[in-house]
């Protein structure tokens, strides 16, 4: 590419009326190096556009690692819930079982007041008998 | 849509929004938080998708509305942008060299332009988009976006001119 044409585009450039076809032409004309002293600062400009082209994203794009904490979540309230349902349920056993052992013991507790009772009936009759057996004996 | 169908729209140029997310996020963790965030957006949307005749042109608008807003909180918050090592990527060992200099003059010149500039700078020099794109993802009249192109590269090259001319008195 000559000179002249070279002078005349870098012109178009700076009032930025260049296509992207001659701008690639100018790209191309400096990264040669074969770059007439007068036009150096070009060169330093179009050599930065081309290096700053090769920098990259390079970190992977992750598209959803929202929706793995919204699972979380789920499996969270499923196990609170079956935990909850569990309690209840062997609560309601433990209860039921304290309410038993309580019933059983109170009426234990009536039972042998009962027997007590009677025992001291039957001592009652016992030593009746034998004041009984005693008057009949002086009777005689 | 699934999931890889998407992937195959997405993946073209999710470079193109990352080195716009960090020529206006500078560093570079910003922008690649600013990339994910972005295909998330893109993702979640991905139902209007279709619909766009031009993903890419929309993406990069997206880009750059995230990144304003990225930029206004920062400044809410008073935190400051630090600049991260500018890494050029491996060219051949002379020639790295030989550019580094300059090259990095140019990044830091770049940086220093207005946002509007920053970002026409880099869709039509570095990404090579049309004028056409380009107006349609900043939002601009044609006439805008050539002038805005036009104050960019002068004031680039005025910067440059001046320097050398600093180092060689």
């Amino acid at each position: 590419m000559e000179l002249a044409n070279i002078e005349k585009l870098v012109e178009k450039y700076l009032d930025a009326e260049t296509t992207l076809q001659e701008e690639t032409t100018l790209r191309n004309y400096f990264k040669e190096g074969n770059v007439a002293p007068h036009l150096q600062e070009y060169a330093s400009m179009f050599n930065y556009f081309n290096t700053t082209k090769d920098e990259t994203y390079t970190r992977t794009i992750k598209l959803e690692p929202k929706q793995s904490k919204k699972r979380n979540y789920k499996w969270l309230s499923v196990a609170a819930s079956i935990m909850l349902l569990l309690s209840v349920f062997i609560g309601k056993n433990e209860y039921d079982r304290y309410k038993a052992k309580q019933t059983y013991a109170q009426i234990t507790k009536g039972l042998q007041l009962l027997s007590e009772n009677l025992k001291k009936g039957e001592n009652a009759v016992a030593q009746l008998y034998i004041n009984e057996s005693k008057v009949n004996n002086a009777l005689k | 849509m699934n999931q890889s169908d998407f992937l195959k729209v997405v993946l073209p140029f999710k470079d193109k929004v990352f080195r716009l997310a960090k020529r206006l996020l500078v560093s570079t963790e910003e922008a690649e938080d600013a990339t994910q965030e972005l295909f998330f957006k893109l993702w979640r949307s991905k139902d209007k998708i279709t619909n766009y005749k031009n993903v890419e042109a929309f993406a990069m608008t997206m880009t750059k509305n995230y990144c304003y807003d990225r930029l206004k909180s920062k400044q809410a918050n008073n935190l400051t942008l630090v600049h991260s090592n500018y890494k050029e990527k491996e060219t051949s060992l002379d020639k790295k060299m030989e550019y580094q200099d300059s090259v990095n003059q140019v990044h830091q010149l770049i940086q220093n332009l207005p946002e509007q500039q920053k970002i026409i700078i880099q869709l039509r020099d570095v990404e090579q988009y049309d004028f056409e794109e380009i107006c349609k993802m900043v939002d601009m009249k044609p006439t805008a976006v050539r002038v805005a192109l036009s104050r960019a590269r002068k004031s680039i090259r005025e910067a440059l001119i001046k320097k050398h001319n600093y180092g060689v008195s």
